[in-house]
């Protein structure tokens, strides 16, 4: 039995000579991410802003929401958001962090069980301290940035320094565009997307890699060939498997997304935009960018590697 | 052979988790028997991270030490003046210059703890030393880790952890209890217990007038006619403190329920003498700087126990006991942070975790065999390998299984083929290249193997910081894809290529089914 070819192996699309147009669409994609950023901002989830959530489901039929959130209001702790979570008798409540320190969420928390009665089932209580909210968002920031660091780094290591650069540059491009799409459907901005993005960063650069690898290779193999014929070569190559790579790695965080439940459908949705985000960065973005740097090209003569000078 | 006995080894650590609790514990011991420990976002559970305001044991020092400074300068009859707390050091300013010299080496013999500085025109500062500091915290730290604990193995909790996090925080992480009220009740409350005589030369009531040596304290439950909790004027003088008690138990007198206490020995002997010397007189039971209740001494108590009695609720009696069998905390303690799970919720998550994990890996297997065939498969069978291997890994390490960590296991299904997928497109190529086909699989495995652990270094690289900097559930996740990449490189390489190895050497093809 043969396997069947999503894409022809000899597949020759052309990639870096429509490059301005990718450069174009990708700096439009961060000036819209970063705008709605400025407009919009994020929808923190208590992790990062503080508060108070609770998650409870009615034991007999669906929840009211309207008389649980007039019960709710006349607590007088402040903004409170009620939603539907997944199903009609499971949903969350938000509760903004309360003035006068730790023990005055404690007592918000008292008040809103009280005034909730019951038949219900509390599923979740979370309380994030704005202590603890800071220190989570600073945390989150070193995170990324370390990420972005130690990839820099390491692709330096073991590429040439141009090649970094291409890297990071398609990595800050992702991990912009996802936050731009956080805003723009104000999805909850927490720990787990968070998490997300480093992940995306993760996959993004493993993508990236694969074609940084086979321009390498490319590089020693053919030492004459025009180097933008070069690159759009080696993305052509490595072009089957980053699709192959990417619909298997969809097809995984879909049925997350789809089956996961709702606790993580935002990580999984966050996750799936990454994947995307991440394959079109490498092919498009890390690679043409390589075309702008000076990048040394060993001359006919050395043959530093011996294990092959010439294929084809 | 040291790939397949790996496999195996997998199989055998794996195994204990589809048994239930008690048969894995009935398995002989040379058999692995260590099951995944879920976190508490899946088996449910409470996690308080907790803040011990040490700054207040430091405070309370410095308080003590001002009423020693106090006496001793009294005593040797120094004049002085501008006596206070100025951070974390206390001063005092010496009238009679003839007198410095004197009073420099009192304060200087009073604590050895204490760097003692004359500031010039009779100025005396007295400053806890960094070590000092240090010392005093680390033990009310300590000694807060412990009380904590014993208050919440009281409780009846199975198995919770406490533990110290950073300079000066406990986490608490109960599992099973979805509803920690009590538990936060319980520690919210420093349980300081002491018994003072009520002083009762003087009306409460007249604000604002208490006499050195004195104390005005308002009442737990009592309320005055102004609608305000009753005040109660007491000595300041501690008769006796909470921590000479012995035991402590919620027990009924006339139907009431009140708490009955013991005191060791040495307690015991004190109460009894200053019972003894104090008969008719009121004394008051203070919890936490609020009087209880002020009963009279009828007669000498002499037993070393007693009863508190003090409108209790059943509930509340029961909490008062086991905080004074537990021991006062050193200092209060805040709640930080709160995440409670409900049973229902984790399971669910658990649930929902298996089908997303189960539906999506069929779905990648079905189309590994649909792009690669007979290669498609072998790569399914290492896939499924190194599920088995990543359950091993949690199960052997211990480490904690969250919701996040799950769809890190479902992300890594969908990557872990990816090494495969290099390898099998880079032996097409081969093949195309007009390689025969060993040559081209020789090829494939060893050209695609560099690429291979670029790409995984840099996965690793975001996980180790993930790990790193993230917290609870996060981490879940960091060590599941951690997992994931390092077991999914044993597996699509070593695994296959042995598959693949047999198979070529079955069949001698001429040409690649891939």
């Amino acid at each position: 039995m043969r396997g069947l070819r999503l894409l022809p192996g000899d597949i020759n699309l052309s990639f870096i000579p429509r490059r301005k147009i990718f450069f174009v669409i990708s700096i439009l994609l961060m000036v819209s991410s970063i705008s709605l950023y400025m407009k919009n901002g994020l929808n923190y989830g208590i992790d990062f802003k503080g508060g108070i959530l609770i998650e409870i489901k009615t034991i007999d039929g669906p929840a009211n929401v309207k008389t649980m959130r007039s019960n709710l209001s006349g607590l007088g702790i402040g903004e409170i958001g009620l939603q539907e979570f997944g199903a009609p008798n499971e949903i969350l409540i938000r509760i903004q962090s309360q003035e006068g320190g730790e023990k005055a969420q404690q007592l918000a928390i008292g008040q809103v069980k009280k005034a909730l009665g019951n038949g219900i089932e509390y599923r979740r209580t979370e309380f994030v301290g704005p202590k603890i909210s800071d220190e989570l968002f600073w945390n989150g920031i070193y995170a990324v940035s370390a990420a972005i660091v130690a990839i820099l780094i390491y692709v330096w290591f073991r590429f040439e320094w141009q090649f970094g650069i291409g890297a990071v540059l398609a990595l800050v491009h992702d991990v912009i565009s996802t936050i731009g799409m956080f805003a723009l459907l104000g999805l909850e901005f927490n720990l787990s997307t968070v998490a997300a993005i480093l992940t995306i960063a993760g996959y993004s650069i493993n993508d990236t890699v694969v074609v940084f690898d086979r321009v390498r290779e490319n590089l020693r193999r053919y030492k004459t060939l025009p180097f933008s014929e070069l690159l759009n070569k080696s993305v052509n190559e490595t072009l089957s498997r980053t699709v192959i790579t990417s619909v298997t790695t969809l097809l995984a965080l879909t049925a997350l997304f789809v089956l996961g439940g709702e606790v993580i459908s935002d990580f999984s949705f966050a996750m799936i935009w990454g994947v995307l985000i991440g394959t079109y960065s490498s092919i498009c973005l890390a690679v043409p960018v390589l075309l702008y740097m000076k990048i040394e090209r060993r001359s006919s003569s050395g043959n530093n590697e011996g294990e092959e000078a010439v294929a084809e | 052979m040291m790939i397949l006995g790996v496999c195996a080894l997998g199989v055998l650590f794996v195994a204990p988790n589809f048994l239930s609790i008690k048969q894995a514990e009935s398995l002989p011991s040379w058999l692995p028997h260590k099951q995944l420990s879920l976190g508490l976002d899946l088996q449910g559970g409470s996690h308080l991270l907790l803040e011990v305001k040490v700054d207040s044991v430091l405070k309370e020092s410095l308080e003590a030490l001002i009423d020693t400074m106090r006496t001793t300068l009294r005593k040797a009859r120094i004049r002085y003046s501008n006596l206070g707390i100025d951070g974390l050091a206390a001063n005092v300013t010496i009238k009679d210059i003839a007198d410095e010299e004197q009073a420099l080496q009192l304060l200087k013999s009073l604590d050895s703890s204490l760097s003692v500085d004359f500031l010039g025109s009779g100025n005396i500062r007295l400053e806890m030393t960094e070590k000092t500091i240090r010392d005093r915290r680390t033990a009310a730290i300590e000694q807060s880790i412990e009380i904590v604990r014993r208050r919440i193995d009281e409780t009846g909790v199975r198995e919770p952890t406490i533990q110290r996090q950073g300079q000066v925080r406990i986490l608490v992480q109960l599992p099973g209890i979805d509803d920690p009220e009590r538990v936060k009740r319980l520690l919210g409350k420093t349980a300081k217990l002491s018994f003072h005589l009520v002083d009762e030369r003087q009306e409460p009531s007249v604000a604002g007038r208490v006499p050195p040596g004195s104390i005005l304290l308002p009442s737990n439950d009592e309320v005055g006619s102004d609608g305000r909790p009753r005040m109660y004027m007491l000595k300041k003088r501690v008769m006796i403190s909470g921590d000479t008690l012995a035991d402590s138990q919620a027990t009924f007198q006339d139907n009431q329920p009140v708490v009955s206490f013991r005191f060791d020995t040495i307690g015991g002997k004190r109460f009894g003498k200053a019972t003894t010397e104090n008969v008719g007189k009121l004394f008051a039971i203070v919890l936490d700087n609020k009087v209880i209740s002020a009963p009279v001494i009828r007669e000498p108590i002499l037993g070393g126990s007693g009863v508190i009695s003090g409108r209790f609720s059943v509930q509340a009696a029961q909490d008062l006991s086991l905080l004074l069998r537990a021991g006062a905390l050193p200092a209060p303690l805040t709640i930080l942070e709160e995440r409670s799970v409900g049973p229902g919720l984790g399971a669910d998550s658990i649930a929902a975790g298996k089908t997303a994990s189960m539906v999506g890996m069929a779905m990648v297997i079905a189309f590994m065999i649909v792009t690669y065939g007979r290669f498609g498969l072998m790569a399914d069978v290492a896939l499924i390998a190194n599920i088995i291997l990543i359950g091993a890994a949690l199960s052997l390490l211990q480490a904690t299984l969250t919701l996040p960590g799950i769809a890190g296991i479902v992300l890594t299904i969908g990557m872990a083929v990816d090494a495969n997928v290099l390898v099998f497109e880079r032996i097409r190529e081969e093949m195309r290249a007009g390689r025969t086909p060993i040559s081209s699989i020789d090829a494939g495995y060893s050209r695609a193997i560099t690429t291979i652990i670029d790409a995984n270094v840099t996965t690793l690289i975001a996980a180790v910081l993930l790990y790193q900097f993230g917290s609870g559930p996060v981490r879940g996740f960091a060590v599941t894809l951690a997992i994931g990449i390092v077991t999914s490189l044993f597996t699509a390489i070593m695994l296959t290529r042995l598959m693949v190895a047999t198979w070529l050497k079955k069949t001698r093809p001429d040409s690649l089914p891939i």
